[in-house]
């Protein structure tokens, strides 16, 4: 890459490609609205473009993406640094179960909600520094490290709760999850999530913390050369890394009112991995977009909304999901981004 | 970085002397503790029982854990309890392991049917019974366990059904939340409701997905099932599982629509919030899916050890509760 990253062409970052893929998606599920027979039309109760209000709020499948994506952007957000620096968190899911598990059971013990709140969230730092000092100054494989933490958290989560959903009623945590703030009728997954890439983009990208962390990630004995802490470096990757963990937990906590030990967060470390590859972060580190991993987390909500609205079987659903994600990993792989921009640059 | 040099070649060797020696010293450990446990003869007359668990992947089966673990404390039993963390691999070597220790009875409960058949016919040549409970397996030639303990996951579906149809007098606008899909209680839960709406030509099911028996998802494909042009004729909504069922009826109220009166929920289980959500009327029926078969298992056990001939299949005893029936001391009684 000869061009520095403050004059790049708007089709030189990755980002652009999960967003047109959230883009056609929708256009898909509009056309099939508008053609099938029998169809809702475009607008019609029931399209996948309809948005109606309710209680001041807007619903409808469109809001449904930003609320789910929520979550998982968030997830991609903290994945993309660690991932930046060669590494891969797999704790991430059951960091998720651990947090809710952990402000569930404080609330239900009559501890006040935002103490129950900032505990969960120091629970998710506090693994991630667990992870973070394993890898970077132990110097232990990240994978192996945070397998270990994915198949512990869960029963750690498991435990807090005395294996059984944790119910509980408590305005400040749900709100976390199902609150909509009158000032920006949104959902709050979706603010969180836009609050976040906001904050990491300002840490990473106007401060010389990302060039960093992505010079650890691509030669980590030059970084320590030039005088880069990397060590320090990367174990605060993965204390953000599980502090977003724990943030995501507790929307998905929220959402159901309740902190489910068994099932939250399952396969959350997959769908963040995609999200960030998707997003163009390269697994081999050196490289990162943070914006097209939060892209990307809405691509794969997108993908699942869409096969609810379109009735498609749980069964079959995971196929053309896959499809998806292959046709804009291809778009967005160099061979042919070289290919597109060789194109773009003859027209005139 | 340390590194072995030229120099220094002792340091080395010694490490490797060390760590070689505690190695042979912690299997020797190993070994000499498994002897005594394994091989000695059953010189108490206690009955040892092994019994392989498939992991604790729900409150279910947490509850069915400590149902079996509480009945053989209470009866004496010598309990040899392993947990598979969801893995089969990890079911048959504590088969295996059952077996070279001569237990008296194994019972397990498989995580999928196939994959059985040498480990049983193991354990039909070391002369030990072997009881099934909760889920059954596909094996060539069935004596090669003594009976099958557990619920009838299609009569499950049916009783669903069937509640439904008395309710509605037949006439019923019906979203279905699947379980897992693959799963057996996901096949038959779906069966045996199926079986009763065929019956029933009021009764059409108009969405069906899979909320993998998980609340959050649950609670997402049913607003995606309120949100579809079919979304407000909906009048019944049908869950593989009280979790799911729990999450759709947040989707319902969000919708706009009464959970309970406008539209019907009905599901399968019978755990404690199930019962909460009764009370506070949320939920109209749920049909008991009982893991608390610890008595049942003991008391087959104990017909086996005489002797007695005992039924293949044996149900567990369960019940449908419906919302009118449920009080606060229904709900005290959970044990689950």
């Amino acid at each position: 890459m000869a061009t520095p990253a403050g004059q790049r062409s708007w089709h030189a970052s990755p980002a652009v490609w999960p967003v047109l893929g959230i883009v056609s998606l929708v256009l898909l599920n509009a056309l099939f609205d508008k053609l099938l027979p029998g169809g809702p039309g475009l607008f019609g109760p029931g399209a996948f473009l309809r948005l109606s209000m309710r209680d001041g709020v807007p619903a409808g499948a469109l809001v449904d993406i930003l609320n789910y994506g929520g979550a998982i952007a968030i997830l991609a957000l903290g994945m993309t640094p660690v991932i930046a620096t060669r590494g891969v968190d797999l704790s991430v899911g059951s960091v998720m179960a651990l947090a809710g598990a952990v402000a569930a059971s404080l609330v239900v013990a009559d501890v006040p909600s935002i103490a129950a709140l900032a505990t969960a969230l120091a629970v998710g730092a506090a693994c991630g520094l667990c992870n973070g000092v394993l890898v970077s100054f132990g110097g232990v494989q990240p994978f192996v490290v945070t397998l270990v933490l994915m198949v512990a958290g869960r029963g750690v989560a498991q435990l807090v709760t005395g294996s059984q959903i944790t119910t509980f009623h408590d305005p400040l945590l749900e709100f976390v999850g199902l609150g909509r703030p009158a000032w920006l009728p949104l959902p709050m997954p979706f603010i969180l999530a836009t609050a976040m890439l906001g904050a990491t983009v300002l840490a990473l990208r106007r401060t010389a913390l990302g060039l960093f962390t992505e010079a650890v990630g691509s030669n980590p004995e030059a970084a320590a050369l030039v005088g880069v802490r990397s060590r320090l470096l990367v174990a605060a990757a993965y204390v953000f890394c599980g502090l977003c963990a724990a943030l995501a937990g507790l929307i998905a906590m929220a959402n159901i009112k309740g902190a489910d030990p068994f099932n939250a967060g399952r396969n959350a470390e997959l769908a963040a991995i995609f999200a960030v590859v998707v997003g163009g972060t390269s697994l081999a580190g050196g490289r990162m977009c943070l914006l097209g991993a939060f892209a990307g987390a809405f691509l794969l909500q997108a993908l699942t909304t869409t096969m609810y609205a379109r009735n498609i079987g749980a069964d079959v659903a995971p196929l053309p999901q896959a499809l998806a994600i292959l046709a804009v990993c291809i778009v967005g792989s160099p061979p042919v981004a070289a290919m597109l921009g060789r194109r773009r640059k003859r027209t005139p | 970085m340390r590194r072995c040099r030229p120099g220094r070649p002792l340091p080395a060797f010694l490490r490797a002397t060390v760590i070689a020696g505690a190695l042979s010293a912690l299997a020797l450990a190993v070994a000499c503790s498994k002897q005594p446990g394994g091989d000695a003869p059953p010189a108490n007359k206690r009955l040892v029982v092994g019994f392989s668990q498939i992991g604790a992947e729900s409150g279910w089966r947490t509850a069915n854990t400590k149902s079996i673990k509480d009945e053989a404390e209470k009866r004496g039993v010598d309990l040899r309890f392993s947990d598979a963390q969801g893995d089969q691999e990890n079911q048959v070597r504590a088969l295996r392991s059952f077996i070279q220790q001569q237990v008296d009875v194994i019972a397990v409960a498989p995580k999928t049917e196939e994959g059985w058949q040498e480990v049983l016919e193991e354990a039909q040549r070391a002369g030990i019974p072997v009881i099934l409970t909760d889920r059954l397996v596909r094996v060539d030639d069935d004596s090669l366990y003594v009976t099958f303990i557990g619920s009838d996951f299609v009569e499950e579906g049916r009783r669903a059904g069937q509640w439904l149809a008395d309710q509605t007098g037949g006439t019923a606008v019906i979203a279905e939340l699947q379980g897992t899909p693959g799963a057996a209680p996901t096949i038959d839960r779906k069966k045996g409701f199926e079986e009763i709406v065929a019956r029933h030509p009021g009764m059409t099911i108009v969405k069906s997905q899979s909320g993998n028996f998980e609340r959050s998802k649950g609670k997402e494909v049913c607003e995606a099932f309120m949100r579809s042009p079919e979304g407000p004729q909906i009048t019944a909504l049908y869950a593989h599982n009280d979790d799911m069922a729990l999450g759709a009826i947040q989707a319902i109220a969000a919708a706009g629509r009464r959970p309970g009166e406008d539209v019907l929920v009905v599901s399968i289980d019978g755990v404690r919030d199930a019962f909460q959500a009764m009370l506070d009327g949320t939920l109209n029926c749920t049909v008991e899916c009982n893991p608390l078969l610890g008595p049942q298992l003991f008391d087959t056990i104990e017909a086996v050890r005489r002797g007695e001939r005992v039924p293949k299949r044996i149900l567990t005893t369960e019940g449908v509760y419906d919302r009118s029936q449920v009080t606060a001391e229904t709900l005290a009684s959970r044990q689950y």
